[in-house]
């Protein structure tokens, strides 16, 4: 395995990749899985007919001035469940540039998607913008799970931006921006944003049967909340005192969605 | 630019229905959020930076004169909670009826028309301060301000707060709301070439997930 490219400030570059496609028989296959540096990708047993693929992550990264950035598509028609082994932690870096985590997802006609990876951990003094953007095609479904948490226990976070687009059909479903952090504008911790809450999360779902018959908005405990999206999905925003917790209230989502 | 004009679009009486919101806070206040004076200030300062700054920008392309059908679907991916999303064109009902009164153009006439039921607010508040002769900046400073100054004045009702330490908090966001409105119009400048996308799309979690809450409650003071 060689290392995309270490950057000219200190960081390095690395890209995974990954593709699922469905076979005569309507089995999902992995024509492409492929992965570098920190961005190691592993195939798991399906007992299904989906793909399968756990992100693993085999050094320590992102740390500060560091590109990573993950493609999972799934073709016409399959089925690809991608998850990752372990929290991914944003460190600190030789070089005060921010790391950059770019996420993109494709989920092509009738195909479904669940990405469901570890939490996201902002540590002290790191400086992480996460961009996740899914395109999904018409008649496709996509589950997506986000957790960010901020700081290890007991330190405070260090800066995490983190965007995150969903277009269906071409046209845009959802965009929403996060930042906190010390550098995040002031009232990132306040009443009306987090209120001193340390993990967050989203759960996003796209199915075309949202269109005709959207999901009823809906209170899952007192921090979090189930909306239904200007098309063909919803979205559950939950906080949480830690990263326990939320997962919790996010795995009670996934259960109410079905 | 008409400061004048600017005043008349921006006052508070300025019969658009925006007293009737509280901008979240009545959530906050019933969830123990806010307080007192420093809770106030903070969540201002957090809905200021977040939605009130995604509003401002909306407004300010709207009244640089990008389309407002493209803006009010950009607002939409931008205003995840439901609740939220129907308030937003209910305010822009009310907004365009009192703007179509006061400063008519054919530009509100066609919103109006494939918006019946409303556009999000911040679009038809910029659309207004077009018509208005207002530009992307005054549109912005206007929707910046509503973003702080309807939370305030709701908890001066909702925690019977010294209305002088509401206006407090409102006068030291003065350099802040001046940040955001010129971060706003820079970002809705960059939109004829890079399209909606420039805009921001900041979000507060307890805002939405706090919108949702109260929207399902049998009995409250204001509408959201």
């Amino acid at each position: 395995m060689t290392v995309g490219g270490a950057l000219a400030g200190g960081g390095l570059r690395a890209a995974a990749r990954i593709r699922a496609e469905a076979d005569a028989r309507g089995i999902s296959r992995l024509p492409v899985l492929d992965g570098e540096g920190p961005l190691a990708v592993r195939r798991i047993r399906s007992a299904g007919p989906e793909a399968r693929v756990a992100l693993v992550g085999a050094m320590s990264a992102p740390l500060g001035g560091d590109r990573l950035t993950v493609a999972a598509e799934a073709g016409p028609g399959a089925r690809l469940d991608v998850t990752s082994t372990a929290a991914t932690i944003a460190l600190p870096g030789q070089t005060k540039e921010p790391a950059h985590y770019d996420v993109r997802l494709s989920v092509e006609e009738d195909a479904e998607l669940r990405w469901l990876p570890e939490q996201l951990i902002s540590a002290h003094g790191s400086a992480l913008q996460v961009t996740t953007r899914a395109e999904v095609a018409p008649g496709a479904r996509l589950l997506l799970r986000e957790e960010q948490v901020l700081g290890r226990t007991g330190e405070p976070p260090g800066n995490l931006t983190s965007r995150l687009t969903v277009r269906c059909a071409g046209r845009l479903l959802l965009d929403q921006e996060l930042a906190c952090g010390p550098a995040a504008p002031s009232g990132w911790d306040g009443p009306a944003a987090l209120a001193g809450h340390r993990a967050l999360g989203q759960l996003v779902v796209v199915r075309p049967e949202l269109a005709e018959a959207p999901a009823r908005p809906q209170l899952l405990g007192e921090l979090a909340a189930l909306t239904p999206l200007a098309g063909p999905g919803l979205l559950v925003t939950a906080v949480a005192p830690d990263a326990l917790r939320l997962r919790r209230a996010l795995d009670e989502a996934v259960r109410v969605v079905g | 630019m008409s400061r004048a004009t600017l005043l008349v679009l921006a006052d508070g009486r300025f019969p658009a229905g925006g007293h009737a919101h509280s901008g979240g806070a009545e959530a906050a206040v019933a969830a123990g959020r806010i307080k007192d004076a420093a809770d106030l200030a903070e969540f201002c300062r957090g809905r200021l930076h977040t939605s009130g700054l995604v509003a401002a920008a909306l407004a300010a392309a709207a009244a640089l004169g990008v389309d407002p059908l493209l803006l009010d679907e950009a607002a939409d991916a931008r205003t995840p909670s439901a609740a939220l999303r129907t308030a937003a064109r209910k305010l822009g009902r009310q907004m365009m009826r009192a703007a179509r009164a006061t400063w008519p153009s054919a530009e509100l006439d066609a919103l109006a028309a494939v918006r019946p039921k409303g556009a999000h607010q911040p679009v038809v508040l910029g659309l207004a301060a077009r018509s208005a002769g207002l530009g992307p900046e005054d549109a912005a400073y206007v929707a910046a301000y509503e973003a702080v100054s309807g939370p305030a004045s709701a908890v001066v009702r909702l925690l019977s707060l010294d209305p002088f330490d509401a206006t407090g908090v409102l006068a030291r966001l003065a350099p802040e709301l001046d940040r955001v409105a010129a971060d706003a119009g820079a970002a809705a400048r960059r939109v004829p070439d890079e399209g909606v996308d420039a805009l921001p799309a900041s979000s507060a979690p307890l805002l939405d997930i706090g919108a949702e809450a109260h929207a399902a409650w049998a009995v409250r003071l204001f509408a959201s």
